[in-house]
């Protein structure tokens, strides 16, 4: 997982920024972990050839290879369009038939005779629980990352890294039983104490029942993405320059302050993009938020009172038994979906630009 | 233990199954030939089957297609459970030689059903009664007793307490505890919703006002994915009640309330007393059609009332011949006495025999 990144990340280079970004988001977020390498080490001469070069032939192996890099990311561009003018289309009528308001309406019927059905709670669970997910996530795999790559003995970082990696490959469906099952004991006593000691906070009000909350789906978004911003970042880490980390040391830092001033400014970027990769596997988790949500219809900041949903698990429930208006309507959510994850990814883009400046200028 | 669960349940079938293929490869391959009346249940043909649709009758699906498939060489069947929508869906664009579904076809999916088989229309064959459990998790209470008001105002939300007055009156004998009642409902849209809520708008109207649909319509409740999903959330709450499969509430281990039917008494889910139900409903369809209308009020002494009835839906006319000789060969299967006794173990009831026999011989029509 480490390395092809980065391989594909100096593949990239050639290529537009707009495809890659929505393309391969992997390689789109080593490549801004790497971009300040490239600083370091700068290709454009050397990739452009130097004074002494003769000129590009018309048709050479250099041509031919821009052509390739362009055409793949062309064809990102049309599958993305094309799934955009599909969701569309089929989408389109479902919406028409809607008798409620597609935005605000708490329900999902639209198998009825008068279908109705409204995004609005399935928007906001997916966001919330997506959300909260990364709040638990991001500092625990950061830590993790920062103790195998600058803590931990090489011989035992190597070896966690890989049992890190190892939990990225546990499909979805024994995550969601495994919490749906067991987890969600742990998780019911949990919300019983904080309702019984923080029930003033709205976030743990409600009496009950719990267990079955927006809290356990995020627990168990948690574990899912942690392994991806795990090694994401560690990997980023890694690649800080030692120059850097030794003339932080040489100056008189401490093993922290070194990581505060050196190992974590270089790796924002990375560090933003690997979040945002996270985020992307958490707003799309289905089957493990269909198994541990409590499934119902509205909008509340509650998280230990059974209920939640999201829109991937709203369509893993709803798809076998919809008709036609059923599969447009949940289809429209997809659409939804796509704009969220859309947003979610240009934000993280402009982010990372702002950033990177910020940082070359640093390095 | 959903491990476990799946575990028993592998076990179930695959000890049916050898049991099965033991008296197969004893009885039938030399006694089908002799054998005069049910020589239909053991007819072979050749080739492959793809059928797919209701999830709610996947595992005797499973257990009917090992069997046939032991009996018969050079068959393949494929049965997806797609989910009852799908699987029409399948059957009506051909790419399914037919379909498994909780619900006979409905008057706008019949006409297009009917397209599908050139030359003849598409039948509603009853093929699997699943009784539908209301199973519960409540410490020194068993044979609970619920009337279809009770339970109806309980998944309504307006009884919370299982202390409440109206659940006493259910169960005079009983100790009811002052826990809180957590209803669990199915979130995935599903064939067991769409009878349970029919059963209680049908026998407690006053009660239940949210009409019967696939999705849960009531508000409040905790959602949970599949009837295994159900049975999962009910096992873990304290002072939970939930409907679904019966094979899942038997898996489970969790007590099983015996509902009030119509006569006026409390019956206890056997797969006789749902059999009793399928006996006493009305047969719809006309001809070789066989679609039910289910009495929830039915008023068969010891009938249990909450059942759920999946079709096979067929073309009477009109399957194409390289398939026909397999179709009836192996839905003759299911529908003979032989398929339908395996049945039980998983936790369906069997056709009634009245029935039984009225679905081999529209089988055995087929052309």
């Amino acid at each position: 997982m480490g390395d092809i990144p980065h391989r594909s990340a100096n593949a990239g280079t050639g290529g537009s920024p707009v495809t890659n970004g929505y393309g391969s988001p992997a390689g789109a977020s080593a490549r801004t972990a790497e971009a300040p390498v490239s600083t370091r080490t700068p290709d454009g001469p050397g990739l452009g050839g130097g004074g002494a070069l003769p000129r590009a032939r018309r048709f050479g192996a250099e041509r031919a290879f821009r052509g390739l890099t362009l055409a793949a990311g062309t064809a990102v561009l049309v599958v993305i369009a094309a799934i955009a003018v599909f969701l569309i289309i089929k989408a389109v009528p479902a919406l028409r038939a809607n008798t409620e308001n597609f935005w605000t309406f708490e329900g999902w019927f639209p198998n009825d005779p008068e279908p109705k059905f409204g995004i609005g709670a399935l928007a906001f669970g997916t966001v919330l629980s997506s959300v909260i997910a990364l709040l638990l996530a991001v500092p625990v795999a950061l830590g993790i990352a920062l103790y195998l790559s600058h803590y931990a003995p090489r011989r035992l970082g190597t070896s966690l890294g890989f049992l890190i990696d190892l939990l990225a490959a546990v499909p979805s469906v024994v995550f969601g039983l495994w919490g749906r099952d067991y987890f969600s004991g742990p998780v019911r006593d949990f919300s019983a104490w904080l309702n019984t000691y923080f029930g003033w906070i709205p976030l743990f009000g409600g009496d009950g029942p719990f267990g079955a909350s927006i809290l356990l789906g995020a627990l168990v978004l948690a574990i899912m993405v942690l392994p991806i911003i795990t090694s994401l970042s560690r990997e980023v880490f890694l690649q800080t320059p030692t120059a850097n980390e030794e003339a932080a040391l040489a100056l008189g830092a401490t093993r922290w302050e070194m990581l505060r001033t050196a190992v974590l400014p270089y790796g924002r970027p990375g560090i933003i993009a690997a979040v945002m990769l996270g985020l992307g596997r958490a707003l799309g988790e289905t089957i493990a938020l269909a198994l541990t949500l409590g499934i119902t219809f509205n909008i509340s900041f509650n998280l230990i009172e059974n209920g939640g949903n999201t829109i991937a698990a709203n369509i893993a429930n709803a798809f076998g038994e919809a008709n036609e208006t059923g599969r447009g309507a949940l289809i429209a959510s997809g659409l939804v979906l796509f704009a969220i994850t859309l947003i979610v990814n240009i934000t993280a883009r402009a982010i990372i630009y702002r950033r990177r400046e910020f940082t070359e200028s640093a390095a | 233990m959903k491990l476990q669960r799946h575990g028993t349940l592998a076990c179930l079938a695959l000890t049916a199954t050898l049991a099965l293929s033991a008296c197969g490869s004893d009885n039938n391959e030399p006694a089908s030939p002799s054998a005069s009346g049910s020589s239909a249940a053991a007819d072979c043909a050749t080739g492959t089957l793809n059928a797919q649709g209701s999830s709610a009758q996947k595992n005797a699906m499973a257990e009917w297609i090992k069997a046939y498939q032991q009996k018969c060489q050079g068959v393949t069947i494929n049965y997806e459970p797609s989910g009852s929508g799908a699987g029409i869906e399948a059957f009506i664009a051909g790419t399914a030689d037919f379909a498994g579904s909780d619900s006979a076809l409905k008057e706008d999916q019949q006409p297009k059903a009917d397209a599908r088989c050139a030359t003849g229309k598409a039948v509603n064959l009853p093929m699997v009664i699943g009784p539908v459990a209301v199973a519960y998790n409540l410490t020194g209470v068993e044979n609970l007793q619920l009337k279809p008001a009770t339970l109806a105002k309980i998944f309504a939300g307006k009884i919370t307490k299982w202390d409440d007055a109206a659940i006493k009156a259910d169960n005079p004998d009983a100790k009811l505890p002052a826990t809180a009642i957590q209803t669990v409902h199915r979130s995935d849209s599903s064939g067991t919703t769409d009878n349970f809520t029919d059963f209680l708008g049908k026998t407690a109207e006053a009660d239940w006002t949210f009409g019967k649909a696939k999705e849960w319509k009531a508000p409040g409740g905790t959602g949970a994915k599949g009837s295994d999903g159900v049975a999962s959330r009910v096992k873990g709450a304290e002072g939970a009640i939930g409907y679904m499969e019966w094979s899942f509430a038997e898996n489970a281990g969790l007590g099983i309330a015996k509902v009030g039917n119509g006569a006026g008494e409390f019956a206890e889910l056997t797969a006789e007393s749902a059999g009793k139900t399928i006996q006493g409903a009305a047969i719809e369809g006309q001809g070789n059609d066989l679609k039910m209308k289910i009495d929830y009020n039915t008023k068969e002494a010891g009938a249990y009332p909450i059942v759920l009835v999946t079709y096979e839906i067929v073309c009477e006319k009109g399957t194409a011949a390289d398939k026909l000789p397999l179709v009836k060969g192996f839905l003759g299967y299911a529908a003979s006495t032989e398929g339908q006794a395996e049945l039980t173990e998983l936790g369906y009831a069997p056709l009634p025999e009245t029935v039984r026999t009225k679905v081999e011989t529209a089988v055995t029509s087929l052309s």
